[in-house]
């Protein structure tokens, strides 16, 4: 049983959370055409941007309504509809997708409403862009639930009702001109519904994936096609990539929807809901048994045994955790990420026989919680780490860790958001067989790099234990 | 409010600015800064400007009392140094819930949070900082402050610059104002000199105050307080002792210079450590200053003496850059001093400025640029990012100078790209620093990486070849392999 502590203290050290609209901001950046729209000051978006800009190393397409005090006092409204227009005007985007801020949230006016209105009243202006609307106030939540919130709102806002039918025979005769190389009127279609602790690596390599047994999966956000670093041949004021409206549009037509992460729950029971279209939830995809599992998952959906490519991947993580094991075994580790992404690498850690010492995260509002393998879980920041961390072998968090790291003496392994002073996180595998492999080399190459020598004290220590015994 | 409003027309109504001066009464109420357009504005607020100017005061706590955005998303993210202290570093906030706001709770929050802080700290004063949440709800944080001073016995400073009152050249400004009405003066030092000047808007990003401070040393002159870079609170408290004064950033604190001058009889110019003859400029005017409030007039001379010897040696280095800089193309996107400051110094190695952006420089600043482009057409008040994709794709520049927000153009435009903003990670003040400034941009321009990454890839012109691909295995036949890859293909299409 995990005891979970919640926050008692009044001054907040050094911050473990990034904000909720930032979390949302995330996802809409993961379908294509899209930009977000923070509906606050425009320091609300400066921060958030030059925190996304220094993550991804990439141009941010993220606007504001520029809220100031008068409009904030008076109601938000005028500055929400002349954002969108000049957003629409400048940038024709496909997605517009706002976020609200603790600003207006704490004003609170009624911003569907208002969207509503501004929809009708300009709908030939604003024709071919949706407009999605997510509640995502600062002072509730963080990252995990902005992105799922975001998600929710893509879900109820833009996917059409009713499991649909399969397409007809003339719709395919079009695909099968304009698709030569596909045969997608034969594929069975999977929406994926990723987490936000998902890089840009895991989604491609997922799609990989799924696509080795035939079916077609539908990503919903897709941030392996708009923020994995490409540069384009000219001027995108939007992102480029993505999962495409289309497809949101389209969810219903999926055979079988896959959540991955407890913070996906939700918009995947809103999407049966809506499409009746069923949902698995898978709790981490690392780990040799939860990729198992998915693996099996995939196989029954489409019927097809795995490919032999998948055989020789699980292989290398059988490899892998034998060469490995020796170098996690009573290692302690000290963690605080967000909750689902704190469940993922607690489990892969105990999973290799180290054991979490110390467990900190965000919010305490979600069930994954209670299934931390660690004896307490924190709900806190990153000062409680640097209490809780004292004689941890490893301490595993986002970049801002590295201070808390440098005085305690402990090496960190930066994962999760942001990571600012690393190139190519983005690219990093931690999911399937692959990731799960590739997470135990680069954990254990940090250990043994930081192993220190034989020294007489330890030698002693050993002795001391042996007496005591 | 109201007395928060007050603050903001008295910083608006700047006699210390030639901008402000001509305008009339009513365009002077409106503030300096243009109108944001929702939809299009890009930039921090004033609460991010407030921080900016003191959150580089190393030994202060500095708490926010917000919701979690305001610091969670903002803290460790600027490069200024410290010799010393570190708490700086430490990011804290009151991180509001909704039940905290709901509940009526914040103010009381804030009060413990203080105290939280005294007691793990021991700093010697805690700033708090307002921000748009806790303003809108109403929270009075100079009455929490007043009473956590007497509770706590220590300084807690009250910094009100909530985001939403404006730009962040505001809150620069709040914030010199939040430090004449709590710190400068509130400790008199006991070892005043003729020879202490302050810097003000010198933030010592990557250390590179650290480049001037040894310049001064060699004169006998003794900086009092740099605010903010590698300040210490006890510095700030008695800077009103300082003779003189320079003020590097003017657009951020020119109301600071203003004041002490007023209320101290502190004497100040303009000035910047960018560039070697700004640089030299520089300093002949605080020696100038010094004497004119009594100093011996011998500095004078030592000060020429420095200079020649320093301008000597940078100008040396700098030519051995000459014969590969020369008629390059510099796009400068920046603000301020840094617009003209640069300039002459590349100029005098033979670069080119294609343009320079004035988007925050002063009417003085422009003046200079003029004087150093004779081209007003080379001067803009601000590209949108779409226009600067354009103008470096298109190979109008060679290089591009700016800060980190405008990277991405550059580089997305293959374009090379040095980072002269806040975030960069190198000292560029001073004569050392301009050699070092020149060196990156020669770095930059000459790097492998561009005539590789701006070239196609040759398969993409090449109509595709049915030839076989070499094998890496000895033992199997090249052609065969090849026959079954081209099968393979031609498979795939007979489907469709």
């Amino acid at each position: 049983m995990v005891h979970i502590h919640r926050q008692s203290k009044s001054a907040t050290v050094n911050p473990l959370k990034s904000s909720q609209p930032l979390g949302a901001a995330l996802a809409f950046l993961g379908v294509d055409g899209a930009i977000p729209l923070f509906h606050g000051s425009q320091g609300c978006t400066s921060f958030a941007l030059v925190l996304c800009a220094r993550h991804f190393k990439e141009t941010i397409p993220l606007q504001t309504t520029a809220m100031d005090e008068l409009a904030t006092v008076l109601g938000g409204a005028a500055h929400l509809e002349e954002a969108i227009l000049n957003l629409k005007k400048r940038a024709n985007p496909r997605l517009i997708g706002i976020c609200t801020t603790a600003l207006v949230e704490t004003r609170s006016e009624d911003f569907a409403r208002q969207i509503a209105n501004i929809k009708m009243t300009h709908a030939e202006k604003l024709a071919g862009t949706e407009v999605v609307l997510a509640n995502t106030p600062d002072f509730d939540g963080a990252l995990e639930e902005g992105w799922a919130r975001a998600v929710a709102a893509m879900i109820q806002q833009i996917t059409l009702r009713g499991q649909q039918a399969p397409r007809s025979r003339k719709a395919t005769l079009i695909e099968r001109i304009t698709k030569p190389s596909e045969q997608p009127w034969k594929q069975k279609k999977v929406a994926i519904l990723p987490g936000w602790h998902l890089t840009v690596g895991d989604i491609e390599h997922l799609r990989e994936m799924v696509e080795g047994f035939g079916l077609r999966p539908v990503i919903v956000p897709d941030v392996s096609g708009s923020l994995d670093g490409t540069v384009p041949d000219r001027w995108m004021p939007t992102t480029y990539g993505g999962t495409s409206i289309e497809d949101i549009q389209e969810l219903g037509r999926a055979v079988q929807c896959i959540a991955i992460g407890e913070h996906m729950r939700r918009p995947a029971e809103l999407l049966q809901t809506l499409t009746g279209v069923p949902y698995v939830l898978v709790q981490s995809l690392t780990g040799l048994k939860n990729v198992d599992q998915f693996v099996s998952l995939l196989s029954e959906i489409s019927c097809v045994p795995a490919p032999a490519k998948i055989h020789r991947h699980r292989s290398q993580l059988q490899d892998a955790l034998l060469d490995g094991h020796f170098h996690f075994a009573g290692k302690k580790i000290a963690i605080a990420t967000e909750p689902d992404q704190l469940y993922q690498f607690a489990t892969f850690f105990t999973g290799l026989g180290a054991e979490i010492i110390s467990a900190v995260t965000t919010t305490g509002e979600s069930e994954i919680i209670e299934k931390v393998p660690a004896e307490k879980v924190q709900i806190g920041d990153l000062g409680d780490l640097e209490e809780l961390a004292g004689g941890a072998d490893l301490l595993v968090t986002h970049s801002h860790g590295r201070q808390a790291a440098e005085r305690l003496g402990i090496p960190l392994l930066r994962i999760g958001f942001p990571i600012f002073d690393r190139l190519g996180s983005q690219h990093k595998l931690t999911v399937l067989y692959r990731g799960t492999r590739d997470l135990i080399f680069e954990a254990a190459n940090i250990i043994q790099a930081n192993q220190p020598a034989p020294s007489l004290e330890k030698i002693d220590a050993m002795r001391k234990r042996r007496n005591a015994g | 409010m109201s007395s928060l409003n007050v603050k903001i027309q008295d910083v608006f109504d700047e006699p210390a600015c030639e901008r402000n001066r001509s305008k009339d009464s009513n365009a002077r109420s409106k503030g300096c800064s243009k109108p944001l357009t929702p939809g299009a504005a890009a930039g921090g607020c004033a609460f991010d400007g407030a921080k900016i100017v003191l959150q580089p005061i190393t030994d202060v706590a500095h708490l926010v009392h917000a919701p979690l955005a305001c610091e969670g998303n903002s803290w460790d993210n600027r490069g200024t140094a410290s010799s010393g202290p570190t708490l700086w570093r430490t990011s804290f906030t009151t991180d509001l819930t909704e039940q905290d706001i709901v509940m009526g709770n914040s103010e009381r929050k804030l009060f413990k949070a203080i105290r939280q802080i005294k007691e793990a700290y021991q700093p010697p004063a805690i700033f708090v900082y307002a921000t748009c949440v806790t303003a809108l709800i109403g929270d009075d944080i100079e009455a929490v402050c007043k009473r956590a001073e007497e509770t706590c016995g220590l300084p807690v400073v009250p910094i009100n610059s909530p985001g939403f009152v404006g730009s962040k050249n505001l809150g620069n400004k709040l914030a010199g104002e939040a430090l004449l009405d709590h710190v400068i003066g509130t400790v008199e030092p006991d070892d005043a000199g003729p020879c202490d000047i302050n810097i003000l808007g010198e933030f010592n990003l990557s250390g590179e105050f650290w480049l001037v401070r040894p310049l001064l040393e060699r004169l006998g002159i003794r900086v009092r307080a740099c605010i903010p870079g590698d300040a210490r609170y006890l510095d700030i408290a008695s800077a009103h002792r300082a003779r003189a004064a320079m003020l590097v950033c003017s657009t951020a604190l020119i109301n600071l210079a203003r004041k002490m001058e007023e209320r101290w009889d502190i004497p100040f110019f303009e000035g910047s450590f960018y560039g070697i003859t700004a640089t030299s400029e520089a300093l002949r005017q605080i020696a100038d200053l010094l004497v004119k409030k009594g100093a011996d007039q011998e500095i004078l001379d030592r000060t020429d003496a420095l200079i020649a010897e320093e301008e000597a040696i940078a100008w040396k280095k700098l030519q051995e850059y000459r014969p590969r800089l020369k008629g390059k193309r510099v796009l400068i996107n920046t603000g301020g001093v840094k617009s003209w400051s640069l300039v002459h110094a590349l100029m005098e190695i033979g670069m080119e400025i294609v343009g320079t952006s004035v988007k925050k420089s002063t009417v003085e600043d422009k003046e200079r640029i003029r004087q150093v482009l004779k081209d007003d057409l080379q001067m803009f008040e601000s590209m949108s990012p779409r226009e600067l994709y354009a103008m470096l794709s298109e190979h109008k520049a060679d290089i591009m100078l700016s800060g980190g927000r405008t990277q991405f153009i550059a580089l997305k435009a293959k374009m090379p790209w040095v980072d002269i903003n806040q975030e960069r990670h190198r000292p560029y003040a001073a004569y050392d620093g301009t050699v070092e400034l020149v060196r990156q941009i020669d770095l930059a321009i000459h790097n492998p990486v561009w005539s590789q990454v701006r070239e196609p890839a040759p398969w993409e012109s090449r109509p595709a070849t049915q030839e076989p691909l070499p094998s890496t295995r000895p033992d199997t036949d090249a052609t065969s392999v090849g026959r079954s890859i081209r099968r393979h293909d031609a498979g795939d299409f007979v489907e469709c």
